[in-house]
């Protein structure tokens, strides 16, 4: 072998020994560390933002501000597209 | 480029209902069921981008001109912005969800825990999914209908 298997086989090595020990350190599923904004979450959804969806409560309540920016996103990517194929329409 | 075959029309014409109705439904139902504006709005984009592919980007571009595709995600853009400083409005703070226990439209508060809740909830969220879904219909769609006009042209001009 030479010196570049060699180098590669050892830094595949250290990084799956990270990656194994990381999966064996991780919590269980379904068992987070701290839950206190998840249950804030859940029990007040209802009463202050009166969706059912808690999901969507987050998304357009509670982080409504995130989807402002991911509509910008999505805005900016359809001006750039249009602006792009103005001239190939004629 | 004048479309696919009869078949493909034809049964797109039978399927384009069903998407639709499905795509609204998601969009109309986000605060009660998973999904919302931006999920809606992607399903109700590929029903129309199905009708673009069947009937070809020329026949779609002259129905629909790209400029309307436009100016409606631009629409959905400032409604949205606009509930949003509504909230800052009526509610002061941004984004806040003034209409909640109003009792107006969209103002009922459901029965605490897991039941069913009728559609007229959740206060400016509904309306927020209409705006972000109205956004993304356009939006998706112009930038597939631009595009595969783009290459229909250069296309035939070789």
């Amino acid at each position: 072998m030479d010196k570049r298997s060699i180098a590669a086989v050892l830094a595949f090595s250290v990084v799956a020994v990270f990656f194994i020990f990381t999966a064996l350190l991780i919590h269980p599923f379904g068992a987070p560390n701290s839950t206190a904004m998840d249950d804030d979450i859940i029990t007040n959804t209802q009463t202050e933002t009166g969706a059912n969806n808690a999901v969507t409560s987050v998304v357009f309540d509670y982080r409504g501000f995130d989807t402002l920016g991911e509509a910008t996103v999505l805005f900016t990517a359809v001006a750039g597209v249009v602006m792009l194929f103005r001239r190939l329409k004629k | 480029m004048s479309g696919m075959s009869k078949i493909v029309k034809t049964i797109t014409n039978i399927a384009i209902p069903f998407i639709l109705i499905y795509g609204l439904y998601v969009i109309a139902h986000g605060h009660l069921t998973p999904g919302g504006g931006f999920q809606g709005g992607a399903v109700v984009a590929s029903g129309l981008v199905m009708i673009m592919v069947a009937y070809g980007s020329v026949w779609t571009m002259e129905k629909i001109k790209e400029k309307n595709l436009s100016m409606l995600e631009s629409l959905g853009a400032f409604c949205f912005i606009l509930l949003a400083f509504l909230g800052l409005a009526f509610g002061s703070v941004f984004f806040n969800n003034y209409l909640v226990g109003s009792n107006s439209l969209f103002g009922t508060v459901p029965a605490a825990g897991s039941g069913l809740a009728d559609i007229n909830t959740a206060g400016v969220i509904p309306l927020m999914n209409f705006a972000v879904g109205l956004k993304v219909i356009a939006g998706l769609f112009a930038i597939v209908l631009v595009m595969a006009y783009a290459v229909t042209k250069k296309e035939a001009k070789e």
